[in-house]
């Protein structure tokens, strides 16, 4: 097990690498720099200026230089400067990681207090009108962007209540407080729901019709019991797998949750750094997400174990 | 003797009246308008949007300024700022300034004449001190030098007359800098002797603004200060409006259609829409075939319905004209009946085709012959949606144009390099001035000259007028001007745009200036019923 989890750490860092490499890479293969950018917002190009530019931000260095510079800065804990708002990349980065860090915990709290319980109804019920209904709901959550489901609910929330829950960093109320997460979580976390929700029910189907549940029932277990304690238990497998994965992607669905919200968070940052090519923003917020993903991976591999006792990593 | 006690008593009164309505002011409140997008910088002096001048002009103070209760800029409507009073010379060389005393900087140092100097020196790229851009370094081409004569009193010596050059100073993207701040740090953290001082700019978040306690115009501001919270995506900005989460919405932002909405949704708001001396228009690559030919761009010209670009982007409330800001909100365009008599203005779009036809005919193409051509443009709806109207256009006259759309990041890089054949281009006048429009637009040398159309007669002429003290000599010079490169189809204007802005009842003394939307945003007078 050890050997194993040390074999992990290792291709995680070689897998960073790689991705470093590839950031990096990619990011200068795409046309235009923030110097472009910044004359472009300024209407005009003159090339003696733009030189300048350049040499201030170091982009006139060999690309190995530039790659080797920032790698060197981040294991130093230096993580550069963002080129739009020359403060400290690390100062523009870490305020914003707590707001998506609540917004994506929530949304996957959501997708697994509803996906999971409702699932398990809607295999449990299998063909009866509340499972066609519940199905229809599973669908829904699946077909409805999150932009326009966020939407719906700012627009519903100012014909019905006259306000609106958007980012405000200074909340008034708990229940202001409360909604500013709340609401945003609940329009991401619908999709992700919805999958936890269809993949609970075809697990959990699949499980039930198994000889040992057939057992347990025979032996006077409660349905309760053969439900929640013999099926789901082993049905949980692949759910596990799938909010692994949808932790991981949520990113993508935060990106126009924080825009329709307006939450300052690490998604909306990482679209508008990419917009200005603001490079040390942009390969760090990458980075940091790559570590997240690469990290919830490693998580649900070790959650395998934990939870079937037939899993057993050898070395 | 009658007169003259009659006289006194309407003084007195209007004096009463005015205190009257001072007094109405209610001091106090935090105005709450959201921010269309998150500015590049703080930094006025290098940056080519109203998204820095919105929320970073209550910080600073210009030597002059347009007054801001008036809507129409103009050379009348200019007033003392930073200045007290200023003279010109008698042959129109030198522009003085007698400076105001005792003001000072946010950070308590004071303000004196050196500032003014440092200010132009850095614009005329004669400073050690540097700015990253300058784009409107073309503005001082005229300026010899600025001299200082005490703490108090600074002039600027011209190369030759120039009236106009007071209406560039009274811009919002005129602000007097301080020596002590370098360009860096008025990017990150501005420091002026406005009515408002920085706060914080948390970039794609929020800007703060407070109150000045020390501002040197006694009385002002009455708001305890300004925040703007920016939020990108249009609908909730304006759902945001409507639920009263601002008192505004961003100025000269609310499109056409998007004003019902909120008319519908907010009876109540006080919305108005106003040109922003915006024009949309066409840039053509007269460098390389086929638009090197004066006959294929009058054909273009020709081509253009502009009253359909009109009624479908605009639900016709857009203006129609050459160059300058068309009449009544624009000071200098010429008049619709010389208009008229362009190629492509006149009224009858079917005969202007029928002509334009005729001239791609003698050019070599036909219904048998099409010609085709990219109509690049910026990715952006405003940008996107008339070059789409224009593609459609251009088939009347046997031209196929594919849409090319090119990203932001690449447009200006694509242009400088004349990588284009037809663009779809907007620009923004931030002074309802022909000197600021002719020559940063159509002038040989002007970085912003993306035809790069060079005309020697014209260049002439533009310095004919830009010495003219007359204004109605120099407003027949400016039509002819105007008139002439509208018949070179340098860059076929297709309309002038007009927008919408939103505020609250409660949110008073707001004045939407209707021939810029660069220069009315000090907000010292604005005030908060409630």
């Amino acid at each position: 097990m050890f050997a194993y989890i040390v074999r992990r750490l290792v291709l995680m860092l070689v897998t960073l690498f790689g991705i470093s490499v590839i950031i990096f890479v990619l990011l200068r293969i795409v046309p235009g720099n923030i110097v472009d950018i910044l004359f472009a917002a300024a209407g005009y190009v003159d090339q003696a200026d733009k030189a300048n530019l350049e040499r201030e931000l170091g982009l006139d260095q060999p690309i190995v230089v530039q790659y080797l510079q920032w790698i060197g800065g981040m294991l130093r804990g230096d993580l550069g400067y963002s080129y739009v708002s020359e403060k400290p990349a690390l100062d523009e980065i870490l305020p914003r990681i707590p707001i998506t860090a609540r917004l994506a915990g929530l949304a996957l709290l959501f997708s697994a207090s509803m996906g999971i319980p409702l699932g398990v109804i809607s295999a449990v019920k299998q063909g009866t009108r509340l499972d066609y209904f519940l199905r229809v709901v599973s669908l829904s959550g699946l077909s409805l962007p999150s932009f326009w489901l966020g939407l719906l609910i700012l627009m519903a929330s100012v014909a019905m209540f006259g306000t609106m829950p958007i980012f405000n960093p200074n909340p008034k109320t708990w229940t202001e407080a409360l909604a500013i997460y709340c609401v945003p979580a609940l329009a991401v976390g619908f999709r992700s729901a919805a999958l936890t929700m269809r993949i609970t029910r075809s697990s959990m189907l699949e499980v039930l019709r198994q000889d040992y549940i057939r057992t347990a029932r025979a032996k006077g277990a409660s349905e309760q019991s053969v439900n929640f304690h013999h099926a789901l238990k082993n049905a949980i497998l692949p759910v596990i797998t799938v909010i692994g994965i949808e932790a991981a992607f949520l990113i993508g669905g935060l990106i126009v949750t924080e825009t329709v919200f307006n939450i300052p968070g690490v998604a909306r940052f990482l679209v508008e750094a990419i917009r200005w090519r603001d490079y040390p923003i942009v390969q760090n917020l990458v980075m940091l997400i790559a570590v997240v993903v690469v990290l919830a991976n490693f998580t649900v591999d070790m959650l395998y174990a934990a939870l079937d006792p037939r899993i057993r990593y050898t070395d | 003797m009658r007169s003259v006690h009659a006289l006194a008593a309407t003084v007195l009164s209007l004096l009463a009246i005015s205190e009257i309505a001072h007094a109405g002011e209610k001091q106090g409140g935090i105005f709450r308008i959201y921010h269309r997008d998150s500015p590049g910088s703080a930094s006025i002096h290098e940056e080519a949007t109203y998204s820095t001048n919105v929320p970073f002009m209550p910080v600073f103070n210009n030597l002059v300024i347009y007054k801001q209760d008036v809507a129409q800029n103009s050379l009348d409507s200019i007033v003392p700022d930073l200045a007290e009073s200023w003279s010109w010379s008698g042959d129109k060389k030198t522009l003085s300034f007698k400076l105001r005393q005792g003001v000072k900087w946010h950070d308590g140092k004071p303000f004196t004449s050196a500032d003014v100097k440092c200010t132009f020196d850095m614009l005329m790229g004669k400073s050690q001190q540097k700015f990253r851009k300058n784009p409107r370094k073309s503005w001082y081409d005229e300026v010899a030098d600025v001299t200082t004569s005490g703490d108090f009193e600074v002039a600027f010596n011209l190369k030759r007359p120039q009236p106009a050059l007071l209406a560039l100073l009274a811009s919002g993207y005129t602000p007097i800098y301080s020596c002590h701040v370098s360009p860096a740090q008025m990017r990150t953290h501005p420091i002026g002797t406005g009515p408002f001082k920085f706060v914080e700019f948390k970039a794609n978040e929020s800007i703060k603004l407070v109150r000045n306690p020390d501002y040197w115009k006694k009385g002002f501001p009455h708001l305890d200060g300004i925040e703007f919270t920016i939020i990108a995506n249009r609908s909730t900005a304006i759902l945001g409006f409507v639920s009263g989460k601002f008192d505004m919405t961003f100025p000269t932002e609310v499109s056409i259609p998007l004003l019902k909405d909120v008319k519908n949704q907010a009876p109540n708001a006080v919305c108005v829409v106003e040109p922003n001396n915006v024009s949309t228009n066409i840039i053509v690559n007269s460098s390389s075939p086929p638009f090197d030919s004066l006959d294929i761009r009058r054909a273009l010209a020709l081509a253009l319905d502009r009253k359909a670009f009109v009624n479908i982007l605009f639900e016709g409330q857009a203006d129609i004209g050459g160059t300058m800001l068309p009449a009544p909100a624009g000071l200098w365009a010429m008049p619709k009946e010389m208009l008229e008599t362009i190629p492509g203005y006149g009224p009858d779009v079917n005969a202007n085709r029928e002509e334009a036809r005729k001239l791609m005919q003698k050019a070599g193409y036909g219904p048998d012959k099409h010609l085709a051509v990219k109509v690049s443009t910026r990715n952006i709806p405003i940008y996107r949606d008339p070059a789409v109207i224009l593609i459609d256009q251009l088939k009347s006259i046997y031209i196929d144009a594919d849409l090319d759309v090119v990203e932001t990041a690449n447009w200006f890089s694509k242009v400088a390099r004349k990588d284009y054949a037809l663009g779809l281009n907007l620009t923004g006048n931030a002074v309802d001035d022909p000197d600021q429009s002719f020559y940063e637009n159509y002038s040989c040398k002007s970085e912003r000259n993306y035809t790069n159309y060079c005309n020697a007669e014209i260049e002439k002429m533009f310095d004919v007028q830009s010495q003219e003290t007359d204004v109605e000599k120099r407003k027949k010079l400016v039509w002819e001007i105007d008139k002439k490169i509208q018949e070179d189809v340098a860059r076929p204007i297709i309309l002038h745009s007009r927008t919408g802005t939103c505020w609250h009842p409660y949110v008073k003394g707001v004045t939407v200036m209707v021939n810029s939307s660069y220069n009315g945003y000090r907000y010292e007078d604005v005030w908060l019923d409630k």
